[in-house]
């Protein structure tokens, strides 16, 4: 059993559809953390030592959220400004997370051939992730390949929000059972529900 | 009576012209009552009045500015200052004594006259330095300081030398003045009358009692006054207050001099042992006018005691003897000023505000010439030296101010930041469920506060948890000045009372333009009040906490709790805005139904709040979602069907 924590953060909880749907069953799932950043922090005074102690506490941290502007919303920015701090995140005596994993699931609202020099957001979507993937790595964690669902915005209209949904929890579960295949996943730039790779899901 | 009337009448006159024109001219109150003194001596002497008698009267008030001296000053300051006071003071005594008993032995004294001269003249004048000082506000410098060093060791040192001027009597004096001698005990340290009871003991247990009363002084202050004021506090009289603050003051004198002990050395001890407490405000305010009209009485009765005749009889001689008994003092105080490391323009300061003889010279010398141990005919030109010494004391403050400080003030910038005020940059009138959160909050932040607050019960209370808090009426304007309105940068009015909370922000914002006015606002209406009385910051005492229930409510109701938080954001702002276009309309002088702009306005107001809650305001639902929108699913069909201007081509 490895111990997973669900960041989750959407500051249009009540108006979002593919978010809150993946919210509503992650926070389901037995055994696994769940976080709503906005509901806890509604006005960004976040505790630093509480969640410091909730990151010493799980193995992998999964960050759930819409792209906004090509980043987070700004209360992860927050978050990350204020928990992962000189001498525990990074720097002088910081390894308190070494060896831990960063994974982002996250919604896009352009469609997967935006992402390329051709399209209309000009980089490939990992290009936009690069300042979290150092992140993870200043803080000796591994950043696994992320969940992403493309078109987000198309997506309830078109049958792609149910599949995306059930593959969130699949992931959550194959995570928390320890059957995910990270090593597998490093081969991929990004996951989808399609291409998850879970052991004993043949 | 109408003796008495007429007396008071003159003596009031005088003080009340020529005062404010003195300190128009920039002379200081000192030389007003002075000046005043000399002007009115002619008519003083046309009624009999006796003006030595009223002088030992008018002492009296130099024992209630020792025991305000003493409020300002907490034990561990005076610890502290140990040094200076033994050091300097001792020093400043010994050295001056005898350089100036050399002289007089120069001009041919005998030597036990000589010595008597030197120890009377080396005392300076506490009244008229501490008063200037503290007009000047240099009580707090490094030369007020030292030089109040000074005074305080002077003051204690007038017991010791009273036991030795009797010593020094001259034979052939004392057969001249068999049978009167006894009379000279009556000036004991000229504040009391000869009621010195420790008369026939013998020297140790004379010292036990003195002892005892000094015990008595600091036990009485330390655990009797709390429950005593709080005791009194309870009427709620503010004369029944100041009656109990003139029996404490006048009472120690009582005692100290009963025990042939200094009183303005025993109302200072009770003083410094009330510096920690809550009342030390509200006593120093009620003292204070006191001590003010006392000791303008005393600087009017030095003036009218001047012995013009005599002056010019030997103009040349008193006049040379005046000016080198100052430049003698000042040279003392200008050398020990280097021993002690007093700089700069504080160094000029110390020097020469105490160059001058001083009150207790006028009281030693009638105890000498009691004792038979200086003849008259010299005491008399001694007395008109101490007189004339003193009345040149303004004039070496105004050298200081013109022309010493100036040039010293150009020279360093960062002098002046080193002196440390002791008040409060803050100040909290009202302790109550408001004052109180922000005193805690501010405590906690690290700032300093001021707290005062009229319920003695609430502040008991709050010792408990180790605040500092002083009892008394904020709304008084003395009260402010005690508590340092003049030096505080932010002043937070948390009373209970709607019209104080007003009447206070009203008088601060006039008479003191450059404090930050935070206030307590009652309701919706109170807070047009205080926006026309000129608060900075108006706070409504409940509608934050309301809010946060209404917040409460939304959360418990599903909304999700940053739904919640932008919800109320925008309920608060809309509120404000709604507050501020009708405070900008109201008129404190007319009421609020006559006020049409006012009452239109609100009616405006009212109905699209009404809106709101009917609904139909889509204005607000609006402002709350505009955050976050997805686009629509037309726009996504537009943004997909776009390319990249710079990348045209196929995706």
């Amino acid at each position: 059993m490895a111990q997973l924590l669900i960041y989750y953060a959407h500051p249009g909880h009540h108006k979002s559809q593919v978010n809150r749907a993946m919210a509503d069953a992650a926070s389901g799932v037995e055994g696994v953390g769940f976080v709503d950043l906005y509901a806890l922090y509604p006005r960004h005074d976040i505790d630093v030592d509480r969640e410091q102690a909730r990151l010493l506490a799980h193995e992998v941290i999964l960050f759930q959220f819409p792209l906004f502007w090509y980043s987070t919303p700004s209360i992860i920015k927050e978050w990350e400004d204020l928990v992962l701090e000189h001498g525990f995140a990074y720097g002088a005596g910081g390894d308190r997370l070494d060896g831990k994993t960063m994974m982002l699931s996250l919604t896009a609202a352009g469609p997967e051939e935006a992402y390329t020099p051709g399209g209309y957001q000009h980089f490939p979507l990992r290009t936009f992730l690069t300042p979290l993937e150092q992140t993870a790595r200043l803080c000796r964690m591994r950043f696994a390949a992320p969940y992403v669902l493309h078109g987000s915005l198309g997506a309830p209209g078109d049958g792609r929000l149910d599949p995306h949904v059930a593959g969130y929890r699949r992931l959550i579960e194959a995570i928390r059972d320890d059957r995910y295949d990270f090593a597998a996943a490093d081969g991929h730039d990004i996951v989808t529900a399609e291409t998850l790779p879970i052991r004993g899901e043949g | 009576m109408g003796d008495i009337l007429l007396i008071t009448f003159v003596f009031l006159v005088a003080g009340v012209l020529a005062v404010p024109l003195a300190s128009r001219l920039g002379l200081g109150s000192v030389l007003g009552y002075l000046i005043a003194g000399i002007a009115i001596s002619p008519l003083l002497a046309a009624f009999g009045v006796d003006v030595v008698s009223v002088q030992h009267f008018a002492e009296f008030g130099v024992v209630m500015m020792l025991f305000l001296v003493g409020l300002e000053l907490e034990p561990r300051l005076l610890w502290s200052m140990r040094a200076r006071l033994l050091g300097l003071g001792g020093l400043q005594v010994a050295v001056t004594a005898g350089l100036v008993m050399a002289a007089a032995l120069a001009l041919g004294q005998a030597w036990s006259v000589a010595l008597a001269i030197g120890l009377v003249l080396a005392l300076s004048s506490t009244a008229i330095v501490l008063q200037t000082l503290n007009e000047k506000g240099l009580m707090k410098s490094d030369g007020g300081r030292g030089g109040f060093s000074v005074l305080l060791f002077q003051d204690v040192a007038v017991i010791p030398i009273l036991a030795l001027i009797p010593l020094l009597a001259l034979p052939e004096l004392m057969d001249a003045m068999a049978g009167g001698a006894a009379a000279g005990d009556d000036h004991g340290n000229g504040h009391g009358g000869g009621l010195d009871l420790t008369h026939g003991l013998a020297g140790w247990q004379r010292a036990l009692v003195m002892l005892g009363a000094i015990g008595v002084v600091i036990g009485g202050g330390t655990w009797l006054t709390r429950p005593l004021f709080r005791f009194i506090a309870l009427a709620n009289l503010r004369e029944i207050f100041v009656a109990a603050a003139l029996v404490l003051v006048v009472g120690i004198a009582l005692l100290m001099t009963l025990v042939g002990l200094s009183p303005a050395l025993g109302t200072f001890l009770a003083g410094v042992v009330l510096a920690n407490s809550e009342y030390r405000h509200e006593l120093e305010s009620d003292i204070e006018p006191f001590k003010g009209l006392l000791l303008g009485l005393f600087f009017i009765t030095v003036g009218a005691g001047f012995n013009f005749p005599l002056l010019f009889g030997n103009f040349a001689a008193i006049i040379g003897l005046t000016l080198g008994l100052m430049a003698l003092k000042a040279a003392v105080l200008l050398a020990l000023s280097f021993l002690f490391g007093i700089r700069g323009g504080d160094r000029w300061l110390f020097s020469l505000s105490l160059a001058q003889a001083g009150e207790f010279g006028f009281v030693l010398l009638s105890f000498t010439v009691a004792n038979a141990v200086i003849p008259a005919a010299v005491a008399d030109q001694l007395l008109l030296v101490v007189a004339l010494s003193m009345l040149l004391t303004p004039a070496l403050f105004i050298l200081y101010d013109k022309v010493i400080a100036p040039r010293f003030a150009a020279g360093g910038g960062d002098e002046a930041a080193d002196e440390i005020t002791e008040q409060g940059p803050v100040i909290i009138a009202g302790h109550g469920r408001y004052g109180g959160i922000v005193n805690r909050l501010l405590r906690e932040a690290g700032y300093a506060t001021t707290v005062l607050d009229y319920s003695s019960a609430h502040l008991e209370r709050l010792r408990a948890f180790g605040f500092r808090v002083y009892f008394g009426d904020a709304t008084r304007p003395d009260l402010l000045h005690a508590a340092g309105i003049e030096a505080a940068r932010l002043c937070v009015v948390a009373l209970d009372g709607r019209e104080q909370i007003t009447a206070l922000v009203r008088h601060v914002r006039q008479q003191h333009p450059h404090v930050h006015v935070v206030a307590r606002a009652i309701d919706r209406e109170h807070v047009y009040e205080l926006y026309a009385a000129g608060a900075h910051d108006i706070i409504r005492e409940t509608f934050d906490s309301a809010v946060r229930a209404g917040r409460s409510v939304l959360e418990a109701l599903g909304d999700h709790p940053f739904e919640a938080e932008r919800k109320v954001r925008q309920f608060v702002r809309q509120d404000k805005a709604h507050l501020a276009a009708l405070a900008a309309l109201y008129d404190p002088d007319v009421p609020l139904h006559e006020n049409t702009a006012y009452v239109e306005k609100s009616r405006e107001v009212m109905a699209e709040n009404e809106a709101a809650l009917k609904g139909m305001d889509r204005a607000f639902a609006t402002r709350v979602d505009r955050g976050w929108s997805p686009p629509t699913a037309a726009d996504v069909a537009a943004e997909e069907s776009r390319t990249d201007p710079g990348e045209a081509g196929p995706r």
